[in-house]
């Protein structure tokens, strides 16, 4: 039994927009599936909810004449996983959407809730980073846009003000044309399972052998999702060996912020990242068309 | 030996109900006005409740009673799920009060709060005031066992619950004759049942003053006893009913909620009230598996028979003795049928600590056991730098062999071919050659272990089970057992067996699933892998009475001497010819209404087994360790078993899958875990324990070498806990063969791997 006080739905974004205005307590709901967890948790008690599951504005997915991909934050997981836009020109968002939850979770959860709920492990997260997405919210004052790396504050924590939703997750062509990608969600189990690391590795290559762009986008790796800088400003004209893989790996531990839970230690933590993150890379160099690294 | 129906996959009796939904579970049944149990926990590990205000509680609006220590019967009593022993020295330990005044683990129920829902309930417990004060919480059985501790239970010096082990042979003598000496250590995890319906049960008062129990359990017999000790009124004024129950592993061979239902219950003027426990509340304050660590030092010649063994071992039992102290006690009796060891000292101690409470999971001990002798006898050929399969193979006990202390006799053994089965299938020879010269990140490897076990518990336990049979008009008949339907598929095997007797097809032969106390025969349930063995031997009793009967009747009808007749396919028949003589519709009929011999046909039938037979059964396993992520990957499995006779070979396939499927997240992966310093649990739910999903689980190779249980009828023994026994140590061996390091300690998760392999210098 869950306890919840007050239970609307919004059928057009404006009505959406004045019921937040009207009464800021209210949450929203989409797909349920973090939220439902924390009323039973007893995180939140008194909910009031306010559901947008039937604005059929937000759940598109679309390319624009420009290139640009929106994706409706009301998109499901099986949504994302089959889409024919996302298969073709950002895969690495379908790698990381397939590994989330069971198939019935991925029918009912949605991106927009996944990026809005602010988990470091959210299984988008890393790959939307890496994609350098921008969000688009908007609310009863107006619109504004931010990249997605802006967007998380700290642990469950998003820019996310009061009386705002997210309408889209926009990912601009110069972010992903000509990249190839990898995404790699360690856990403990193959499914149903929260990653120990989240590791999304997008790259572009120049002349066959030398990584013009890299883009690295963790989960877990600290208190929110991080890209890291440094390891992506060493790689960026070298060209590609094992030894500067493996220094990718070992740079991107300095951006990240790891520490010892009850889950796993700083240490292995660290370990995963150095180890995961060249992996992620080659396999990423392979799909942006470079050769196997032996 | 030819059946018709023993030995055919026929369809579950029960499958139909449960893929339609018409199976009802205890949270599909309403009663009029029921009101909702919620209970308060305690947030410390070991504290004394000092003071409880309930008068906030009690005022909220909705709320129909509180309960605390000062509302239930000061009566300690017993939860385990054993049938009464008559010998007060071998009674269960009566530890525990309903609601207590003393917590001992973080969870302990300290009062109760029934209510008009839900969220009304949880309100009033929020408002309950609890003074408690502190006591060193002892959070291993090390800290527990140390001079000067607190006492968890005050008639327990050291805390320690049993230390009742066994000695055979002259050990000493074995030590002194040996050419090498091994030793090695062996820890399991804790781990959860995780069965898909958690623990519910609903209860009332009715018209007759009696308090009636809905309950999802596998004991219902037992929880009658049980809930009347617990609250101090005779035992027949409680009737205790079964509906379809979702699995139970062990968990519902306990009475863990329903005495407190019953208080509930009694607290309300006997309205319905319904405990529903959450998964949360399940996985701990229900029943876990004990975990264990064991000291082995074996004496052995240089060609590797084993001489001697010296096993010590400490069981963390947690806060209540519930199985406590008979689970190392049975981990130390079943294995001792797989290998012919001249001479064995047992040592084990059962420890209370501040945590919550273990009790009987699949196995009972032996997964324990098997675990670390499995993997003792892999280190044993190591150090000899033998063959692990010839080592084993040199040691087994053969047909004929009784056991010096529980006198089991060995009559049926398959243990040699199991072992050729398993080698073959995952063939074994071609590949190990492969894997001679590893080189890179990802290695592989073979590994296997072997058991042994039980059906059912004689000589310890009294194993009776209970039958009727009521022979319809129609010829069919319904077929009423006090062994309990859990999703094993009982229900089905005992309907085979009542088919094959009688000469019925399975449509004939009506089960009645539910058991009710008042109606239903006495058996003391489903645990020890007892029921196909034992309650199959009732329930051919049952029907052979039930075909002399019709054979007799048929006799009176016919003038044709009931020797000389047999049942066949709905027909009775001459037995020497398979001619048909009437039609068996055509009996029943007169049974019923022949206007002078008229005297319906039933059979009301008590089996007091004082017999065991053991079942053997190995895994082969082939792994392959990511030595840079820790990560191991099972790639193929295979389990092989005699269990004698097998009644349905897809149900058993089934049976075999799930105890793998167990013993693949024992091995790599589940644990429960809790705060070091304060006791709290860290990951009771299921997206942070972690119970492999179908994806994490591979491929089940299974496989049965039949032999024939000359005690069991139709020549069956246990199946039901053995497929849980073998693998976590046969993973191991495997993970020991590809990276040359031995685990020891349980689960081997990526991180233990990790830290394990960086140790051993391999990253």
């Amino acid at each position: 039994m869950y306890d919840i006080q007050d239970y609307q739905e919004a059928l057009t974004l404006s009505e959406a927009a004045e019921t937040l205005a009207r009464n800021p307590r209210m949450r929203i709901i989409a797909g349920g599936t973090d939220l439902l967890i924390k009323l039973h948790g007893g995180q939140i008690e008194a909910a009031e909810l306010l559901s947008i599951r039937k604005i059929e504005a937000l759940s598109h997915i679309e390319k624009m004449p420009d290139g640009a991909i929106g994706i409706g934050p009301l998109a499901t997981f099986t949504q994302i996983t089959q889409d024919p836009v996302i298969k073709t020109d950002i895969p690495i968002l379908a790698e990381a959407a397939v590994s989330m939850g069971g198939p019935q979770i991925r029918n009912i959860a949605t991106i927009g809730g996944n990026v809005c709920n602010g988990a470091t492990s959210a299984d988008s997260a890393s790959s939307l980073l890496a994609l350098e997405a921008e969000l688009t919210l908007i609310s009863s004052r107006g619109t504004r846009v931010l990249p997605i790396s802006e967007f998380y504050l700290g642990p469950g924590k998003v820019d996310l003000r009061a009386g705002e939703l997210l309408t889209e997750i926009r990912i601009l062509p110069q972010h992903y044309v000509g990249f190839g990608g990898h995404y790699i969600k360690f856990a403990m189990r193959k499914a149903m399972d929260i990653a120990t690391l989240g590791v999304a590795v997008l790259c572009k290559l120049e002349t066959g052998n030398i990584l013009a762009e890299v883009k690295i986008g963790l989960g877990v790796a600290g208190p929110t999702p991080l890209r890291c800088l440094e390891a992506e400003a060493y790689a960026a004209g070298k060209v590609i060996s094992m030894d500067v893989l493996n220094e990718v790996g070992r740079l991107a531990i300095r951006s990240a912020k790891a520490r010892t839970s009850w889950r796993a230690s700083k240490e292995y933590r660290e370990h995963l990242i150095q180890e995961l993150v060249p992996r992620a890379l080659r396999e990423a160099i392979v799909q942006a068309g470079g050769g196997e690294i032996a | 030996m030819a059946y018709t129906i023993v030995g055919k996959s026929v369809p579950r009796v029960d499958a139909v109900a449960k893929v339609t939904g018409k199976a009802k579970y205890t949270d599909d049944f309403f009663e009029r006005d029921m009101l909702v149990g919620k209970v308060l926990r305690s947030p410390y590990a070991h504290a004394l409740v000092k003071h409880i205000d309930t008068t906030k509680a009690k005022e909220l609006p909705g709320v129909k009673a509180v309960l605390t220590y000062h509302d239930v019967p000061q009566i300690r009593f017993a939860t385990a799920g054993h049938p009464f022993n008559l010998d007060p020295s071998h009674q269960d330990k009566a530890d525990r009060l309903i609601l207590t005044d003393k917590a001992r683990f973080v969870g302990d129920a300290v009062a109760a709060v029934v209510a008009m829902d839900e969220l009304i309930a949880e309100e009033a417990l929020r408002l309950i005031e609890v003074e408690y004060e502190e006591l060193e919480a002892l959070l291993t059985p090390e800290a527990a066992m140390k001079e000067g501790a607190p006492l968890i239970h005050e008639d327990c010096p050291h805390n320690i619950l049993s230390d009742r082990g066994f000695w055979m042979g002259n050990l000493e003598e074995a030590f002194l004759a040996a050419d090498t000496m091994v030793e090695g250590e062996y820890e399991t995890s804790m781990v959860q049942h995780c069965h898909l319906e958690n623990h519910i049960s609903y209860a009332y008062v009715d018209a007759h003053d009696r308090i009636v129990i809905v309950t999802s359990t596998q004991i219902p017999h037992i929880v009658r006893r049980i809930v009347g000790q617990a609250l101090g009124i005779p035992w027949g004024r409680v009737r205790v009913i079964k509906p379809y129950v979702g699995g139970g592993f062990g968990a519902k061979q306990d009475a863990c909620l329903e005495p407190l239902t019953a208080a509930m219950t009694l607290a309300v003027g006997g309205q319905p009230v319904k405990l529903n426990y959450s998964r949360e509340e399940c996985m701990i304050d229900t029943r876990r598996r004990h975990d264990f660590k064991f000291k082995m030092k074996s004496a052995l010649t240089k060609d590797g028979k084993i001489l001697g063994m010296h096993i010590q071992a400490i069981s963390n039992t947690g806060a209540y003795a519930s199985h406590g102290h008979s689970i190392a006690g049975a981990g130390g009796s079943k294995f001792r049928y797989l290998y012919a060891i001249p001479a064995i000292k047992y040592e084990p101690k059962t420890v209370y600590t501040n945590l919550p409470v273990a009790g009987a999971m699949r196995g009972y001990g032996s997964p324990q056991m098997v675990y670390a002798l499995e993997c003792h006898i892999e280190d044993i050929a190591k150090k000899l730098n033998l063959d692990p399969i010839e080592i084993r193979q040199k040691n087994l006990i053969e047909i004929g062999h009784v056991d010096p202390l529980s006198q089991n006799k060995i009559m049926s053994s398959g243990i040699r071919e199991c072992i050729d089965k398993g080698k073959a299938l995952i063939r074994w020879e071609a590949k190990k050659e492969g894997y001679r010269q590893q080189m890179g990140d990802k290695r592989r490897g073979l590994g296997m272990a072997a058991f042994s076990y039980a059906s059912g518990t004689h000589p310890v336990g009294l194993e009776i089970a209970g039958a009727r049979i009521v022979l319809n008009q129609d010829g069919s008949v319904q077929l009423q057992i006090g062994a309990t339907e859990i999703g094993q598929g009982s229900d089905t095997v005992f309907a085979q067996m009542v088919a094959e007797v009688l000469g019925l097809p399975m449509d004939r032969v009506h089960v009645v699933s539910e058991q009710d106390t008042d109606l239903t025969p006495f058996d003391t349930g489903a645990y020890a892998s007892r029921q196909t063995y034992i309650s199959g031997m009732a329930v051919k009793k049952a029907a052979e009475e039930i075909k002399a009967k019709i054979l007799d009747f048929t006799w009176g009808m016919t003038d044709i001497p009931a020797h000389a007749l047999d049942l066949k396919g709905q027909n009775v028949v001459y037995k020497h010819s398979g001619e048909v003589v009437i039609p068996l519709e055509d009996v029943a009929l007169s049974t019923y209404y022949d206007t002078v011999f008229a005297q319906p046909i039933t059979s009301d039938v008590s089996n007091n087994a004082r017999v065991n037979a053991v079942p053997y059964g190995v895994t082969f396993a082939e792994v392959e360790v990511d030595l840079k992520t820790g990560k191991i990957e099972i790639l193929e499995i295979y389990n092989v078993h005699d269990s004698g006779t097998i009644v349905n070979p897809l149900m058993a396939e089934g049976q075999v899958h799930g105890g793998v499927s167990m013993g693949i997240g024992y091995a790599l992966s589940e644990q429960l875990l809790f705060d070091p310093k304060t006791g709290k649990p860290l990951n009771n739910n299921l997206l942070d324990y972690k119970l492999p999903t179908i994806m994490d689980t591979p491929e089940i190779g299974v496989a049965f070498v039949e032999t024939h249980e000359p005690t069991g009828s139709f020549g069956v023994k246990s199946l039901g806990e053995p497929p849980a026994l073998s693998p976590a140590p046969a993973i191991r061996n495997a993970v020991l063969d590809a990276t040359g390091v031995a685990f020891n300690q349980l689960p081997m998760n990526p991180q233990r791997v990790f830290e394990k392999l960086k140790q051993a210098g391999l990253i």
